[in-house]
């Protein structure tokens, strides 16, 4: 306790000198914890971002896909995905709405204007299951999913770019030659991950698959309880088709699957990002080093002395530690502060950047901070309590 | 107390070998006041390293207290220095930045000794050395004969049998260096086992015995009566 006094000392003795190498450790701290509160934060976001849809759906899609190598005795035959299939599915237990879906380009025309828009192949459920809110008139009728009536709901943008304020409701358009009578029109709902959501027209997915020649799905989306487990709902679904298809050839992807795969995509990004704060940090820390192999060249007197009075070599060594220690942790002191200070700062310019303080990187930075500190005191101090007190004394 | 057994040391610098200590054997026993005397380069320094275990001896046995210190790890001989050893040197090897008071406490922080006995024990050490007022002060802002006496102050802060001191007067004034001299002396009367390195004849007639070193070997070694009577 009291040599760390001394070493404490030491290092005010000199206070331009500790405090600039200091900042090193201060700048490199300050970095770790801005770059990994963008890290987290985008990270934050762009789950937020996924979830928005409701986290108890379900997608199946057609094809397996194979996680470890195709095996070439196994050509199989995918089966496409149909609507009786979709039918079948939505009449599981503790599934509450399924939606099939197409989806292609088509051009939409109304009177003179016209527009290349995403169509989306659908039914009546879609309000449900994908979150949308109907802003006009209301969403596809549940009709016979194999006879449904040539109704067409308008996206947010396609509903501006062709009728600019009026209203389209009862209006006829014409999609890929056939003609559609408007029924309703979406509330903006903004871009996911570049896709507009809002330049689309949905249509009864009968008509689509017509519209494209196609005969199975692109994909099922299921809604499920929300109290029910996932894996569950899976395994429930995956017996369903399994009997109707003979074997495996679709793939189910649960929301969670997908949140756990982009949560751990995002969490690399934050630790790579974070890396390269640690590289300033690293470099703080040969500062830390060139100042203590220069101090104990300076001081080789003062080594001699205390070890004349008695001191062990452990006790120079722990004394040279201490004084790095206590260099960087006033470093990672400022740093934190800094840090947090500049994060908080940068949300107020910048409030599109989504920045989060996370409490573990905080507490990493610091930690490493002190043992970056530590390791770069090592060499240093050993060096001094290996000196022998003769020499030392001499070197006056 | 302290017993050399032809302790040699030598250096290699280059091609040539300096044989500072050639075969020295000595003997001086607890309370004695001993003056080591030679020309420059005599080896009276190394001797003074060697018996306060800084320096370890090339050949030769030195028994310290009857335990022989020749084959004691670092951790035993630096507990022996801090226990038993004194040092005082010419230049006196204050740390500049810390106080008198702070200067004196430092071999009992290595001891670990506990703040509040640190504090009594150096007010007492810095009083016997006529320093009180002087306390707070830094090496800078003290005389030469200041910063002796505070450094002799430091050499005996842990109760030491023996006080070795290289020079003690080299940097000091006649003056204040008679100071010094009259406060070494008065720990020697207290029992305090005092051997002094100077080159300066008329300050090493004052002590009891005198040994005189040439080229590395004990050229002469006398009882002095003529002593002056000193404070008792
Ligand atoms: N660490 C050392 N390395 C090389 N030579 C040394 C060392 N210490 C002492 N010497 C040499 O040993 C001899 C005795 O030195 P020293 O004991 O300091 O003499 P004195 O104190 O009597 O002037 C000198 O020639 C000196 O140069
Ligand atoms: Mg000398």
């Amino acid at each position: 306790m009291d040599l760390t006094l001394y070493a404490a000392g030491a290092v005010a003795a000199q206070p331009l000198r500790a405090g600039l190498t200091a900042l090193g450790i201060a700048v490199g701290v300050a970095a770790v914890i801005l770059l990994t509160a963008i890290g987290e934060g985008v990270h934050r976001y762009v789950l937020a971002e996924f979830t928005q849809f409701g986290t108890n759906l379900l997608a199946i899609t057609p094809g397996k896909t194979q996680t470890f190598g195709v095996s070439g005795a196994m050509v199989s035959t995918t089966r496409p995905l149909s609507l009786e299939d979709a039918a079948a599915l939505a009449r599981l237990d503790g599934i509450t709405a399924a939606v099939p879906v197409i989806q292609g380009n088509a051009s939409v025309e109304f009177g003179e204007r016209g527009r290349r828009t995403t169509v989306l192949g659908v039914n009546h459920q879609v309000p449900a299951v994908w979150q949308l809110r109907v802003r006009m008139g209301r969403f596809l009728p549940a009709d016979d999913t194999g006879h449904p009536r040539a109704y067409a709901v308008l996206g947010a943008k396609l509903h501006r770019e062709l009728f600019g304020d009026h209203n389209p409701l009862g209006q006829r358009i014409r999609v890929g030659g056939e003609r559609y009578r408007i029924v309703g029109v979406m509330a903006p709902k903004g871009q996911l991950l570049g896709f507009d959501l809002d330049d689309t027209i949905y249509l009864p997915v009968a008509k689509v698959m017509a519209m494209f020649d196609r005969e199975g799905l692109m994909e099922v989306d299921l809604l499920y309880r929300p109290e029910m487990a996932s894996e569950a709902v899976a395994a429930a679904v995956r017996s369903t088709l399994m009997r109707r298809h003979g074997h495996e050839d679709f793939t189910i992807t649960t929301q969670d699957q997908m949140l756990e795969v982009l949560g751990s995509i995002l969490g690399i990004l934050t630790v790579a990002v974070g890396a390269l704060g640690g590289i300033s940090l690293l470099v703080g820390g040969v500062g830390i080093l060139t100042i203590m192999t220069i101090s104990v060249h300076e001081r080789t007197a003062e080594i001699g002395l205390l070890r004349a009075l008695g001191a062990r070599p452990n006790q120079i060594l722990a004394l040279f530690l201490a004084e790095s220690a206590a260099l960087s942790a006033a470093g990672g002191l400022a740093g934190l502060m800094a840090g947090t200070g500049l994060a908080r700062g940068l949300a107020v310019l910048v409030p599109k950047l989504p920045v989060h303080v996370a409490w573990e990187y905080l507490i990493l930075a610091a930690a490493l901070a002190v043992v970056i500190g530590l390791a770069a005191g090592v060499a240093p101090a050993a060096r001094a309590s290996r000196t022998p007190p003769v020499e030392a004394l001499r070197s006056e | 107390m302290i017993r050399l057994q032809d302790i040699s040391r030598h250096f290699v610098i280059g091609d040539n070998t300096v044989h500072a200590l050639d075969r020295v054997s000595l003997h001086i026993t607890a309370g004695e006041y001993v003056a080591v005397m030679g020309p420059s380069g005599s080896g009276k320094s190394t001797l003074l390293n060697v018996i306060g275990l800084l320096d370890r001896p090339d050949d030769g046995r030195y028994l310290l207290d009857g335990e022989d210190t020749t084959t004691m790890d670092e951790v035993r001989l630096a507990g022996f220095r801090r226990r038993h050893i004194g040092f005082v040197f010419q230049s006196f090897h204050l740390v500049p930045r810390l106080s008198a008071a702070a200067n004196v406490e430092l071999p009992m922080v290595l001891a670990g000794i506990p703040a509040e006995q640190r504090r009594r024990r150096t007010t007492a050490a810095l009083e016997a050395v006529g320093l009180t007022d002087r306390a707070g002060h830094r090496p800078e802002q003290l005389s030469g004969g200041q910063r002796q006496r505070v450094a002799v102050a430091r050499a005996t802060i842990m109760g030491p049998a023996v006080l070795l001191a290289d020079e003690p007067t080299g940097n000091l004034d006649t003056a204040s260096g008679m100071e010094v001299m009259a406060l070494l002396e008065t720990l020697n009367g207290d029992g305090l086992t005092l051997i002094l390195v100077t080159h300066d004849a008329s300050l090493g007639g004052r002590a009891r015995r005198m040994v005189k070193l040439l080229d590395g070997r004990v050229e002469s070694d006398e009882r002095l009566s003529t002593g002056p009577e000193s404070t008792p």
